[in-house]
């Protein structure tokens, strides 16, 4: 699905290397997790993946089915398939929930030469999946993630997700700022969008996340690199003994 | 055509199958197959006699004419205004054009900006607007919308007049209201903005050729929406039009204007007045859709719009709205106000002003309380791009007798890139201890957040750049009849485009 090939990337106002040569292989059906101290370069790699201004990539690759994903805009990318649920959902007064979900949903419809879809349609798919994300019709009529608690910013991405039906999603710290209550909502949530054909990405620094989502691959990142990749068992490891054992052994 | 349309003195049945011949290819740029007939260049009292002929006024409206010019040649053009243009040449413009009869003159396509076509194409709105000027009906479900269009200097045609008629609504072009109901025009012409208001008013009233009269009478409800379309259509020609509504005790209308004028290299000048008249228990919601052609990038061309808008709440509980969306002009001049001057009046205005690449705006209200318990409520919002400047000036005052007034201001502006500027000059005068005014003020900038928050969400930059803005916007366009929503949220994006990146 996805691959990243030696990927270094810099900030493009400051010489700062942030990514020192990341490769991570995420195949199709898959859930990866990437686990890391602060600092370790994990929300960059979902930027730089997404699109966002600010970052230059120096050396490498990433190709998302085969294709260059870094040479292209941000809103092509996401037509292509590629989702990234927000650490800090961006507020934006005066759009309604709906209007903004139905213009991202008939936007990459276009982009793709498909139909958009009727307002009764769509009408009919968002109310739906909002429900089990149990997501009222009142938030889905205020504006976009103004006045939202964590939780309900949270479960708004995760119906993003749901109505754009990407097949790589990127998780950038969906649990930070969610109680346990939203974060098994959240989790349903995602679980219930596992396909064959959807690869997930997230990024968490906590375990319980993954007790939810449980992952297939769990990768640790240090220093703009990834220093281990192993099972489920790799992040209970982390959660036991903090980052300082595995650090230590890739010094060594 | 159908009878829905009638044709008007002074212009024959050629010219109006040649707007309806037109109406069919206006997505191409009609700019146009019609020729005109000119007075000539400048302004002097033989134009202003000339005018009044063409027109066929009566002696008193000459006259009236003829004071306003001699007081105007008196007075000397605003300056205080941020806005900056080359000196104006009023002798060196056209004061009166009108279709002759047509010989058709197709221009190819290729002579028309490609891009002044693209913009037409999304507008969409006008078109329908002219279907009904063809007399074509609309769709039972639909609403109606009746129609007066003044083509540079004279009204081609009103549709609906009957079923109006019916109601015992008057709605008309101006120079026939002088001909067929003077005493209504005698009454109130000059009533609300003096013929001595401003520069421009006093210009307009001298010289004004052509524009829209309504009458409500008394307990009537208006039974759909009047509509005016101006059309800026001959090269170095001044459009000075006049409206003048008036809703007598306890009647209600709605009334939408919509501006537009072909892209010429040069500028041309625009000087309209807009008189309203609103007794006992009346309401009157005004709303204008203003696209004039802004200039280019480079700020050559476009419209020089100095507009003098005012109604006067005349009776107790009289309520009036303006709604403004002002996207065209490159400079635009105008201050729709309030005069609050009855016991428990309302004043509201909501202004969109969009103001990008060279655009200048300098637009607000003013609410001028007289009476006791009036309130108003002021709304703007403003969007520099490019390198525009918007500025908002708006007066609130409040008189001795005013007495439990209140009013509320709220004043935000939009940056989008860092060559753009945007001004608020609130004017506040408070002369009584009970009463109250709020004044609110942000200024932002499109967030780099937002726009890659919709980009990742696979809209493209212009897309989230109107997106954001038609949020910011929203509350006033809320406040638009539904006709003209969608129509201006069409233009909030088509007027920003390619002013990000």
């Amino acid at each position: 699905m996805l691959e990243i090939k030696n990927l270094h990337v810099k900030l493009e106002d400051e010489d700062k290397q942030i990514l020192k040569g990341v490769d991570l292989s995420l195949e199709a059906g898959k859930v990866h997790a990437i686990m890391g101290p602060n600092g370790s370069g994990k929300s960059t790699l979902s930027y730089v993946l997404s699109g966002k201004d600010g970052y230059e990539v120096t050396e490498g690759s990433a190709h998302l089915q085969g294709e260059d994903v870094l040479d292209m805009e941000p809103e092509e990318r996401a037509a292509a398939g590629l989702f990234l649920a927000f650490q800090y959902p961006v507020e934006i007064p005066g759009v309604g929930n709906m209007t903004f979900l139905r213009t991202a949903v008939n936007a990459q419809r276009k982009a793709r030469g498909e139909e958009e879809l009727s307002a009764g349609d769509f009408l009919k798919v968002v109310r739906e999946k909002a429900k089990t994300l149990k997501i009222d019709a009142e938030m889905l009529k205020r504006p976009v993630n103004v006045g939202f608690s964590g939780g309900e910013k949270k479960r708004n991405e995760i119906l993003q997700m749901a109505m754009l039906e990407p097949k790589m999603c990127i998780l950038d710290e969906t649990d930070s700022g969610l109680d346990v209550d939203a974060m098994k909502l959240v989790s349903e949530g995602v679980n219930a969008l596992r396909d064959a054909g959807r690869t997930f990405l997230v990024i968490t620094h906590y375990q319980r996340l993954l007790d939810h989502i449980k992952p297939d691959v769990v990768h640790i990142m240090a220093n703009g690199r990834i220093v281990k990749t192993g099972g489920p068992e790799l992040a209970l490891e982390v959660e036991q003994n903090g980052y300082a054992d595995i650090l230590a052994e890739e010094v060594a | 055509m159908s009878l829905d349309v009638e044709v008007k003195d002074g212009v024959d049945q050629e010219t109006v199958d040649a707007v309806k011949e037109l109406s069919g290819t206006y997505k191409y740029g009609w700019n146009t197959d019609i020729e005109m007939e000119y007075a000539p260049k400048g302004v002097n009292t033989d134009i202003v006699k000339l005018i009044s002929e063409k027109n066929e006024e009566p002696e008193w409206m000459t006259e009236w004419r003829l004071q306003a010019f001699e007081r105007w040649e008196k007075m000397t053009e605003p300056e205080w205004a941020m806005v900056s243009y080359p000196k104006i040449d009023f002798q060196d413009q056209y004061y009166y054009a009108r279709p002759k009869s047509m010989v058709e003159k197709p221009k190819s396509l290729d002579e028309v900006d490609p891009k002044l076509l693209a913009t037409y194409e999304k507008l969409g709105i006008p078109l329908k607007e002219q279907a009904l000027l063809a007399g074509v009906e609309a769709p039972e479900e639909e609403r109606k919308v009746a129609v007066d269009a003044v083509f540079d200097s004279v009204s081609v045609g009103t549709t609906f007049k009957d079923e109006l008629a019916k109601a015992g609504v008057i709605f008309c072009s101006i120079s026939e209201a002088i001909r067929e109901h003077p005493e209504l025009v005698k009454k109130y012409l000059g009533s609300v903005v003096p013929v001595s208001d401003n520069y421009y008013a006093t210009l307009n009233s001298a010289v004004f050729s052509d524009g829209s009269f309504v009458y409500v009478p008394p307990g009537v409800r208006c039974p759909m929406e009047l509509s005016t379309y101006f059309r800026i259509n001959a090269e170095n020609t001044g459009q000075f039009e006049r409206t003048l509504i008036i809703a007598d005790k306890g009647s209600y209308v709605s009334y939408l204007e919509g501006c537009t004028a072909p892209q010429r290299d040069t500028a041309q000048l625009h000087a309209a007045v807009v008189e309203i008249v609103i007794e006992e228990d009346a309401e009157v919601k005004y709303s204008t859709v203003q696209n004039w052609y802004p200039g280019d990038e480079d700020g050559k061309g476009g419209i020089y719009n100095f507009v003098t808008k005012r109604a006067d709440c005349r009776g107790d509980r009289a309520k009036v709205m303006w709604t403004q969306v002002e996207t065209g002009s490159a400079v635009t001049w105008k201050y729709p106000s309030c005069i609050l001057r009855g016991n428990d009046t309302q004043g509201e205005f909501y202004s969109i002003a969009i103001a990008n690449n060279m655009q200048q705006a300098d637009t607000g209200t003013k609410m001028v309380h007289l009476g006791k318990n009036t309130k108003s409520r002021i709304v703007s919002k403003g969007i520099s791009a490019g390198k525009a400047q918007n500025t908002y000036r708006g007066l609130v005052s409040m008189h001795p007798k005013a007495k439990n007034s209140r009013n509320y201001t709220q004043c935000d502006s939009l940056l989008i890139g860092d060559k753009c500027g945007a001004h608020t000059v609130p004017y506040i005068e408070v002369k009584n201890n009970s009463s109250r005014v709020e004044h609110e003020a942000t200024t932002s900038k499109v967030d780099d957040e937002q726009l890659f928050y919709c980009r990742q969400r696979g809209m493209d930059e212009e897309e989230a750049v109107a997106l954001v803005v038609n949020g910011f916007c929203k509350e006033v366009l809320q406040a638009l009849p539904m006709e003209f929503a969608m129509e201006a949220q069409a233009l909030v994006a088509i007027s920003l485009e390619g002013s990000v990146g």
